[in-house]
């Protein structure tokens, strides 16, 4: 369903992707595993489109994605949990979710259902994002992305920084998600939350997809961990 | 004339400068905030305004409102329109770099300052105020008979001073609405505080740059149409208007339109005040001090935030 095809990328004159290709289904948490630096934030900013393409593809349902004016990637149905989470800091809980709505011109259901499954966020509706706490402002985040009732999801490293109680939160919304048909790119660095619920696993390693494997395959083998984690 | 209905006249005149500052500093504080560019041309785009308003006047024949309200709806869109069209054709193609935005709308400048003198000539040129009464202002005094109410002689003000001190009012509440409680508001604020993830949220932060800059000029222009019946019309207007825009963004706090406000009050009214006590050269000069003072002990400005 969605498929990135051998994606040569970088920042100006600096190339950091070196061909990297992978393909997720729809009801898929595929995750993206490689040590600081591999390049997985740049994989997911070349798929919204932030950065030109020197060679590949990226599609959807068979669509290229790839070569669309940045603005136009999401809504055709990508949302995007960045890393760090940059929320529209000055902007209220209330307007981050607007923002979101806006892009695929979704309305009052789809607040309701974002909301429902953040209900933290519901009391804080009025609060300004930039003064919510780690835990919250991922809430957002990943709201914000939802309410663009998105095809694919990108979520890059959710749970950095945040206390237990509230990665278990963002875990189960990411298998909600996954319930509901979601493709799910989710690049995390915790191994054993990976395992957990991954249905596939990609590594990374300087700016090249090296192996593609199941949760199965890495469970107890310590070598390929590290290899491409240095764990 | 004594001491207080003096200050109360010049008071006046500081409220009717403050007004025209408010509205061309308030466009200069957008287009910063917003795209972080700094427009050495906003002057020009004020002075485009008034001498449109001239050209709109002097088109349309009849009771002299009737020009005015016309150069009031049709100078700010058409100036507006013009600036979209230089961030089109030119800062967007710079790709906003910091230092090349600067050169480029010093061209600006230059470009439209000499297509004016070429188009429009050297004259200065008055617009009709579409009403100009004399209001005489009464002065309260403690004397002899008690408390009592004179009308000293001079202590008076034009229905106009007051119409465009009402209409900088008016048209700032317009635009905090349509900045606080509007899509296109938000957008708009969006886009200022992240730019990337705004265009991730489909924001064709390309056009929304536009309007932005369009909306700055138009602001200018406005003020400028408010300031012809008072001020004629000239190729070299916009040069004051700059610099004291500038003091005010700078003092105010860059980028912070609360902070915009106040500065383009304080800078207003001590421009009218000293003025009439003193000289106008005085009056730049204080501003130009001041900003040297806030820059050294408060260099984000009296609203402005510390760059996290
Ligand atoms: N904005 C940028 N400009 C230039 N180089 C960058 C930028 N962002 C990341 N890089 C470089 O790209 C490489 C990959 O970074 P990134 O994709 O963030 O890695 P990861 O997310 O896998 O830790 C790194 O070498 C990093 O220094
Ligand atoms: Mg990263």
């Amino acid at each position: 369903m969605f498929e990135v095809r051998n994606v040569h990328t970088g920042y100006g004159q600096v190339q950091v992707l070196f061909g990297v290709s992978l393909t997720v289904n729809a009801a898929e948490i595929h995750c993206l595993m490689g040590r600081n630096g591999a390049g997985k934030s740049t994989l997911l900013k070349a798929v919204m489109g932030q950065l030109p393409l020197k060679q590949g593809e990226i599609l959807l349902d068979g669509e290229r994605l790839d070569g669309l004016p940045a603005h136009l990637v999401p809504k055709r149905g990508i949302g995007y949990v960045p890393q760090g989470r940059r929320l529209f800091k000055e902007l209220t809980v209330s307007e981050n979710i607007e923002m979101g709505l806006m892009t695929r011109g979704e309305g009052a259901q789809t607040r309701d259902w974002v909301l429902d499954l953040f209900p933290r966020l519901s009391e804080r509706l009025d609060q300004v994002a930039g003064t919510l706490s780690g835990g919250e402002q991922q809430m957002l985040a990943t709201a914000r992305a939802l309410c663009l009732r998105p095809k694919v999801l990108l979520l890059d490293e959710p749970t950095e920084g945040l206390q237990p109680s509230m990665i278990e939160q963002i875990r189960q919304v990411v298998v909600k998600m996954k319930a509901e048909g979601y493709a799910i790119i989710l690049v995390e660095q915790r191994i054993d939350a990976v395992l957990s619920i991954a249905d596939r696993i990609t590594f990374i390693e300087n700016g090249k997809d090296r192996e593609t494997v199941l949760p199965s395959d890495v469970a107890g083998n310590g070598a390929i961990l590290t290899k491409y984690l240095g764990v | 004339m004594d001491f207080g209905p003096h200050l109360m006249l010049a008071s006046l005149e500081g409220a009717v400068i403050s007004a025209i500052l408010v509205l061309t500093a308030m466009g200069l504080s957008i287009v910063f905030g917003v795209m972080r560019v700094v427009n050495v041309a906003h002057g020009e785009f004020f002075m485009l305004g008034a001498v449109f308003a001239w050209a709109v006047t002097t088109m349309i024949s009849g009771h002299a409102a009737l020009g005015f309200v016309a150069a009031l709806i049709i100078v700010p869109v058409l100036v507006g329109a013009i600036a979209a069209g230089v961030d089109q054709l030119i800062l967007k193609r710079i790709d906003y770099d910091v230092d090349r935005t600067i050169v480029a709308t010093i061209g600006v400048l230059y470009i439209v300052q000499q297509s004016t003198l070429m188009l429009y000539g050297p004259e200065a040129r008055p617009v009709e105020p579409p009403f100009n009464l004399r209001l005489a202002l009464p002065w309260f005094e403690f004397g002899e008979n008690g408390f009592q109410m004179i009308w000293p002689w001079g202590l008076s003000v034009t229905t106009y001073k007051l119409f465009v001190i009402g209409a900088a009012i008016v048209v700032l509440g317009a635009l905090w609405l349509v900045l606080t409680r509007t899509k296109i508001g938000l957008v708009m604020r969006a886009t200022q505080q992240d730019r990337d993830m705004a265009q991730a949220f489909g924001v064709p932060v390309g056009q929304v740059y536009s309007l932005v800059f369009g909306l700055g000029a138009g602001l200018a222009a406005l003020g400028a149409v408010l300031v012809v019946p008072i001020q004629q019309a000239h190729y070299l207007m916009g040069g004051d208007p700059l610099l004291l825009a500038f003091i005010v963004v700078i003092i105010g706090g860059l980028g912070s339109l609360p902070g915009t406000v106040i500065a383009a009050l304080l800078i207003g009214m001590s421009d009218g005040i000293i003025s009439v006590f003193f000289s106008p050269t005085l009056a730049k000069i204080i501003a130009t001090f001041l900003v040297a003072m806030v820059l050294v002990f408060r260099p984000q400005g009296l609203m402005g935030r510390v760059a996290a």
